[in-house]
């Protein structure tokens, strides 16, 4: 036994010695761009890590960024492991969005332990549904996901700023004058905020949201790696034609795969709404957490825990931003940063999915070989 | 005589593996030089650094005694080398004569002298002896006709060294004859040719010398003369194999699965099983021997319920699983080893722990209500390691870091284990070694011993009358013969497999003999 543990610490060290190598090239990098500004990139750097990390209400306003990526973060990389690519986590949080004050408006005279429960699921329900659609579509008719999804992300925006506007505006529901937001959610539909349970927590308005996140994971991990449905589903991810030889339906997988993948993104959205908005507000685009949610799984390798950490990183790039632009920096160079890490992590996932092309560098690096007569 | 071709100390390294390691290799004029090795043993990589479709990381390369630097193929063509790959590159939608002159077609101006290519054509298949039709389009031609063309596409380029990579994998018996006599014809006209196989029969029936290579390196060149089969075998393997199938006869017991006017579609909606019926009884090996291509893919995922069939009826047990759904068929008790291990057979990146119950992860004690136990899974799976002798570091490992044998060996000890009825194994030896071989062949023998139905699928003829009690010849889709295993001739399957009639065999025979004077 002692020998299987070891060797899973090696496999773990393994799958993170790249990512933590692509942060560090990324921050590397990025300080050339924060020297062409004409800055000094220790005191950028300083700005960005004691603006997200020194306190603890500054900590908590990271956590807070961190919660909706982790949901989204998992919502993608669960999907990954099916062989799924869900563009579609933007989508399915915005309806996660629209489902979750939907129902605290219908049931708000329930009491909260019964009212944030039924709203929360209502939000992951909604989120699921949504995915479900794409997900029905290239199980039996082998519609691409990818298009599907896309797509959806904008019906699902536009569908939510018409409710907006008509059923779920304060003027229709509560007789109030049109507001450009949905109606806001009672006392008894939020979560608590932290720094109500934990005073240290300060100013931020981290709420417990964060524990439903990082809870998600574990029951991610357990549910991919402890369940047969886990099984069957990076089975059919991983090689389709060997599961459906193993009597494993791949329609049904995937069926399942994207269902649970926009749960994860709706409870995104329902975790955001009930935490820190209470409302939704009419948007012209919608608010990017879905597409960030690629990039943190794609850091985390997929792996629940993988992307509890780069939804962690995530975070603190998003908070320690303000900073560095308070210290004169511009906050692109944050964004140029998240890029050259994606950059980097997506270089190495293309040349395992084209084995030539490594074997191509390699052959192509030293020309040495010269025609002799 | 300076040699034809002389390859001195070719090492080829790969990225954590070296594929050739020193290995030298010489060609005499006009011989038939044999390559011989296990898959993998690094023969094709060899011979695709003398085509230029890799490049030495060491050593050198000789050309009638003149040292050459082979960058890529347009250069080996340049030195009159032409290589036949395994897998056919042709244009199916041309015709042959395009296809032979495709990249050095004859010009008038700037359009292409179709006359002139015919008339090439023509002129190059009589100096041969090699009969083509110019006009036919590949897509219409058998898969011998096929590799003539490939042949002649390399003689039209002026090739005097041939490199054939396992030709004779794709032919039938009376094929590989045939393309004997046109080598020896080629070699009577002075082209040298270099034969890749794996094949001990072949080496003994068409080579002048061989030379083995085991594990990247060569271990000696003999002279078709002084060595014989079981020798060649153990310089492959590296030890002492038993090439004969041990098998007593066997009285075979009820009828376990009938197959009858079974018809279905292959991928592009084409029929492919145009009302195929057999039966199998527990205790018996029944083989459907054939060309590839005839059926035998599609009939095997009808079977197992990957492919579902239009009509007929298929009943196993007395229950019917006609359209039924995998998980069902394997409920009722048949186990499959697939043709293509990597694409079907295993999850190549999951561990061989999670591969070895694919298939009944729902069954206790792997998994009860939806949750896995995987310490009672380890436990099996090492235990399915150590019977069938899987060489592996441990059951952590991905599918992925076995090599071929032992990828299959895991998939023989996952169906096995199951204690099936009835198995039908697909190429069950497929491009593993011999040893590998040798095994599988023993646990086959042994499942029929032990009265369980065992369908063969296989494309090998040796290994088809080796280890069937009754041999079915499928053709287009259909079950054209039936022949008792113990009285099967090579010569009679090679009619059936080729579309004719064992009735007609005594006028085919005249007809044979007629033509060879």
């Amino acid at each position: 036994m002692e020998k299987t543990t070891e060797s899973r610490w090696a496999q773990l060290w393994d799958n993170f010695k790249f990512p933590l190598l692509s942060i560090f090239l990324a921050f590397l990098i990025g300080s050339i761009f924060i020297i062409l500004t004409g800055n000094n990139p220790f005191v950028a750097y300083y700005a960005l890590i004691s603006g997200s990390m020194f306190g603890m209400s500054r900590i908590g306003e990271t956590l807070l960024k961190t919660t909706p990526l982790i949901f989204t973060g998992l919502s993608i990389a669960f999907a990954f492991r099916c062989g799924l690519f869900n563009i579609g986590a933007e989508g399915q949080f915005v309806i996660g969005t629209l489902f979750t004050v939907t129902a605290g408006y219908i049931f708000r005279d329930l009491p909260a332990p019964l009212l944030i429960p039924i709203i929360l699921t209502a939000g992951a329900l909604g989120g699921g549904l949504w995915a479900a659609i794409p997900g029905v579509l290239k199980a039996k008719l082998g519609v691409h996901e990818v298009i599907v999804t896309i797509m959806l992300n904008y019906t699902a925006l536009f569908l939510t700023n018409f409710f907006i506007r008509t059923s779920l505006n304060p003027s229709t529901l509560q007789g109030d004058v049109q507001k450009a937001h949905s109606v806001i959610l009672g006392e008894n539909a939020r979560l608590s905020n932290m720094s109500d349970l934990m005073p240290i927590f300060g100013s931020s308005s981290l709420h417990t949201g964060i524990f439903i996140a990082v809870a998600a994971a574990f029951v991610m991990w357990f549910l991919l790696y402890k369940t047969t449905m886990g099984y069957e589903i990076r089975s059919v991810g991983s090689n389709p034609f060997a599961s459906e030889y193993g009597g494993i339906s791949i329609s049904k997988n995937i069926i399942k795969a994207m269902f649970i993948s926009g749960m994860l993104s709706g409870l995104a959205g329902a975790t955001l709404v009930s935490g820190l908005t209470f409302k939704i507000d009419q948007a012209p685009a919608s608010a990017g957490y879905g597409f960030t949610g690629i990039a943190v799984a794609l850091v985390g390798k997929n792996h629940p825990l993988g992307v509890l950490a780069s939804a962690l990183l995530f975070g603190i790039l998003a908070n320690g931003e303000r900073k560095m632009q308070i210290a004169g920096i511009p906050k692109e160079v944050v964004g140029i940063i998240q890029g050259i890490i994606i950059i980097f992590i997506a270089g190495e996932a293309i040349l395992q999915y084209f084995p030539d092309l490594k074997k191509k560098f390699r052959r192509k690096g030293p020309k040495t070989e010269v025609a002799e007569k | 005589m300076p040699h034809v071709v002389e390859m001195k100390k070719i090492t080829k390294k790969f990225p954590n593996v070296i594929a050739n390691d020193e290995v030298d290799f010489t060609l005499e004029q006009g011989e038939i030089h044999v390559l011989l090795g296990e898959n993998g043993a690094g023969k094709t990589t060899l011979m695709n650094q003398l085509y230029g479709l890799y490049t030495p990381t060491s050593g050198e390369i000789y050309i009638h005694g003149k040292k050459v630097d082979i960058k890529d193929p347009n250069v080996a063509i340049g030195y009159g080398i032409g290589m036949v790959h395994q897998h056919f590159m042709l244009v199916e939608p041309f015709t042959v004569a395009e296809n032979i002159i495709l990249g050095s077609e004859p010009k008038k101006g700037i359009r292409l002298d179709i006359e002139k290519a015919r008339a090439d054509v023509r002129e190059i298949s009589n100096l041969y002896g090699l009969q083509v039709d110019p006009d036919a389009v590949i897509h219409d031609i058998t898969v011998g006709m096929q590799q003539r063309v490939e042949i002649l596409k390399a003689l039209y380029r002026g090739a005097e060294i041939l490199i054939l990579d396992e030709p004779t994998a794709v032919l039938t018996p009376q094929e590989i004859e045939e393309l004997g006599i046109i080598m020896h014809r080629l070699t009577d006209q002075g082209k040298s040719i270099i034969l890749i196989t794996h094949k001990l029969k072949e080496v003994m029936a068409l080579s002048d010398r061989v030379t083995v290579i085991r594990r990247g390196k060569n271990v000696e060149t003999l002279v078709n003369e002084n060595t014989s089969v079981d020798q060649l075998a153990e310089l492959m393997v590296g030890r002492k194999v038993n090439l004969e199938v041990d098998k007593m006869p066997r009285e075979p017991g009820e009828v376990l699965l009938e197959v009858e006017n079974l018809k279905c579609h292959n991928n592009r909606k084409v029929p492919v099983l145009k009302g195929c019926s057999f039966n199998v009884r527990a205790g018996e090996i029944l083989a459907i021997a054939g060309v590839d291509g005839n059926g035998q893919t599609e009939l095997v995922e009808v079977l197992t319920g990957l492919r579902k069939p239009e009509s007929g009826s298929i009943r196993f047990a007395g229950n019917n699983i006609f359209k039924a759904h995998t998980k069902d068929i394997i409920e009722e008790g048949i186990s499959h080893i697939p043709e293509d291990r990597q694409k079907r057979g295993l999850v190549m990146s999951h561990t061989l722990a999670e591969n070895s119950i694919l298939g009944s992860h729902k069954k206790e004690p792997f998994s009860k209500n939806g949750i896995m136990n995987y310490p009672k899974i380890h436990e099996y799976s090492r235990g399915l390691i150590a019977e069938f002798d899987v060489r592996t570091p441990s059951e952590n490992v991905a599918a992925s870091a076995l090599s071929g044998g032992n990828q299959q060996k895991l998939i023989v000890a996952r169906e096995l284990m199951r204690d099936p009825m009835m198995l039908i194994a697909s190429q069950p030896t497929r491009g593993v070694d011999v040893g590998a071989i040798e095994f599988i062949h023993k646990r086959l023998v042994e499942q029929r011993d032990h009265g369980k139905a065992v369908l063969l699928v296989s494309l090998e003829l040796d290994e088809v009358m080796a280890l069937a009690d009754r041999i079915a010849v499928i053709y287009d889709g259909a079950i054209v013969g039936l022949v008792e295993g113990s009285k099967a001739t090579e010569r009679e399957l090679g009619i059936l497999m080729a579309g004719g009639s064992l009735n007609k065999t005594a006028e085919d025979k005249e007809g044979d003999h007629g033509k060879n004077n």
